[in-house]
């Protein structure tokens, strides 16, 4: 279980990131959550079959992280772990796709492989994307600039109350992990019967918690909202910020830029 | 509500399933008391605290708080008179900063800005935890949550304080920091719990439970020296009442 214990603990290294002080960490979250709304639009909306144009979406990511004190080793890491559902999404349309779309000197590369290249890149550049915004933003932070946009009560309050017992339920969950552990014996009782059961039992503690929970709640008035008391300041910096970067955006999505960069640069040559 | 009492009289409550949890359970609470409610797990103290804010209707008899009955239309006033403290401080913590937790309770009630923050402060300082006002609740000690938990009660200027067992799972400093804290203060006080020594030092009056049932009531000193009655009650003596170990005085 050493690996739930590391995710655990990664997701409290990036909650602790959020914390720092820095100009991006200070912008207004809802600057943030609309950039970064702009540019997932903007990465997402590209062709299929579409990889170079998408390249250039690279820099918000790293003048953010960069910007932001973010380690970008650790951010790597992140995406790392969770490209594998990356990979499988896109694994089988070198198969499926094996109509020829373009030369690389002699070799022939169908559309599948581009394809899953693109859903590669893509997956890198919306998925670094939404880290940055909560390593600069923290998760709270990002549920609050939602809240301020007028994105309905009801999810604002399930995305709080589930960052918070994320990190309670992974605790429960080690713990019933180590003692089935402690009690298992050259792989007897490690199987998948016992994981069905063990699933089991957190979703009933889990049934339990949210009933305390909502007393807990009702005990000091909740009426159905969830009031969060936060002041949010949106200066011209932060109209800026979200001004710059989404005009950057559209263009980097309406021309393609690494082409008309290498004509100019062939053309300088010639 | 300028009188901080409990009545309950004749209450009786059974499970939807038909367990019976309470049976025939009376008692009054006067302005200020401090009082302990002990007995074995599953005497039903947790079910009788549980009516003292409304979670649990009773099936019989009634719960009187300052002479308003706990009822479906009194719930909002009843609440904001008894002040909760849950057993799992997780339970009642649940907002993304301690700041925003302790105004959780303030904010429903409709204050303006100024006074919450006030509040805020005000109930923070009072347990000691001013400086984790932007912790989130998920890093802090037990002590800490402990602590939290009972400012949310507090900001909310509850007049009763009910716990449920306030001194579970914290070291031995952080007990006696709980008793001091909760020794200063001057509301009508009801704790649920094992600790009898807690119950010693803080309560007067002790009231014990078995089997849904109110099985003794009166001065807390009385009731732990009487051995019969706790053994029937699955408790033993508090250990400051017990001989020393060492020497074997008492």
């Amino acid at each position: 279980m050493a690996s739930l214990e590391e995710g655990l603990y990664d997701l409290g290294r990036l909650d602790r990131l959020a914390y720092l002080d820095t100009p991006i960490h200070r912008l207004d979250p809802r600057a943030k959550v609309v950039t970064t709304l702009v540019y997932l639009v903007c990465v997402v909306s590209f062709g299929k079959y579409e990889v170079l144009p998408m390249l250039p979406f690279l820099i918000y990511p790293v003048v953010l992280a960069t910007e932001g004190n973010l380690p970008l080793g650790f951010l790597m890491r992140k995406l790392i772990a969770v490209a594998p559902f990356a990979v499988l999404v896109g694994i089988f349309n070198p198969f499926l796709d094996r109509e020829t779309v373009m030369y690389v000197g002699n070799l022939a590369i169908s559309g599948g492989w581009v394809s899953f290249a693109s859903i590669l890149v893509r997956f890198f550049l919306t998925t670094i994307a939404a880290l940055v915004l909560i390593a600069t933003t923290s998760f709270p932070g990002v549920c609050v600039g939602l809240a301020s946009l007028r994105v309905p009560d009801v999810l604002v309050t399930q995305l709080l109350l589930l960052y918070r017992y994320i990190f309670v339920l992974g605790e429960e969950t080690m713990r019933m992990a180590r003692a089935r552990s402690l009690r298992s014996f050259d792989g007897k009782g490690m199987g998948p019967a016992v994981y069905g059961q063990i699933l089991g039992h957190l979703l009933l503690r889990t049934y339990a918690r949210a009933g305390r929970l909502y007393q807990a709640m009702l005990a000091r008035g909740f009426d159905g909202q969830v009031r969060i008391m936060r002041s949010l300041r949106f200066t011209t910096r932060d109209a800026i910020f979200v001004a710059g970067w989404s005009a950057l955006f559209v263009v980097f999505r309406v021309y393609n830029v690494p082409l008309l960069l290498g004509r100019l640069m062939t053309g300088l040559i010639s | 509500m300028s009188h901080h009492t409990i009545d309950v009289s004749g209450l009786g409550f059974a499970y939807p399933d038909g367990t019976a949890a309470l049976e025939d359970v009376s008692f009054h609470i006067g302005h200020g008391e401090s009082v302990a409610i002990v007995g074995a797990n599953g005497a039903g103290k947790s079910t009788l605290l549980m009516h003292l804010n409304g979670f649990l209707m009773p099936v019989r008899g009634s719960v009187n708080i300052g002479g308003t009955p706990v009822a479906k239309g009194t719930l909002s006033d009843i609440r904001k008179t008894v002040g909760m403290v849950f057993q799992d401080p997780d339970d009642q913590l649940f907002m993304p900063s301690v700041f925003e937790d302790v105004a959780f309770g303030p904010m429903n009630l409709g204050l303006p800005v100024d006074q919450i923050e006030a509040r805020v402060d005000d109930a923070l300082e009072r347990v000691g935890a001013s400086r984790l006002k932007e912790r989130p609740p998920y890093r802090l000690s037990g002590g800490e949550k402990r602590a939290v938990a009972i400012a949310t009660v507090l900001a909310m200027s509850a007049s009763i304080l009910v716990m449920d067992e306030p001194s579970s799972n914290l070291d031995p400093r952080a007990r006696r920091r709980l008793i001091e804290l909760l020794a200063g203060f001057e509301h009508t006080k009801i704790i649920a719990t094992h600790d009898l020594d807690m119950a010693l030092e803080l309560c007067e009056r002790t009231i014990v439970m078995s089997g849904g049932r109110v099985t003794a009531d009166g001065a807390t000193r009385d009731i732990f020296t009487d051995v019969k009655l706790l053994d029937e009650s699955g408790l033993e003596k508090p250990l400051s009442l017990q001989g020393c170990p060492i020497c074997g005085m008492a």
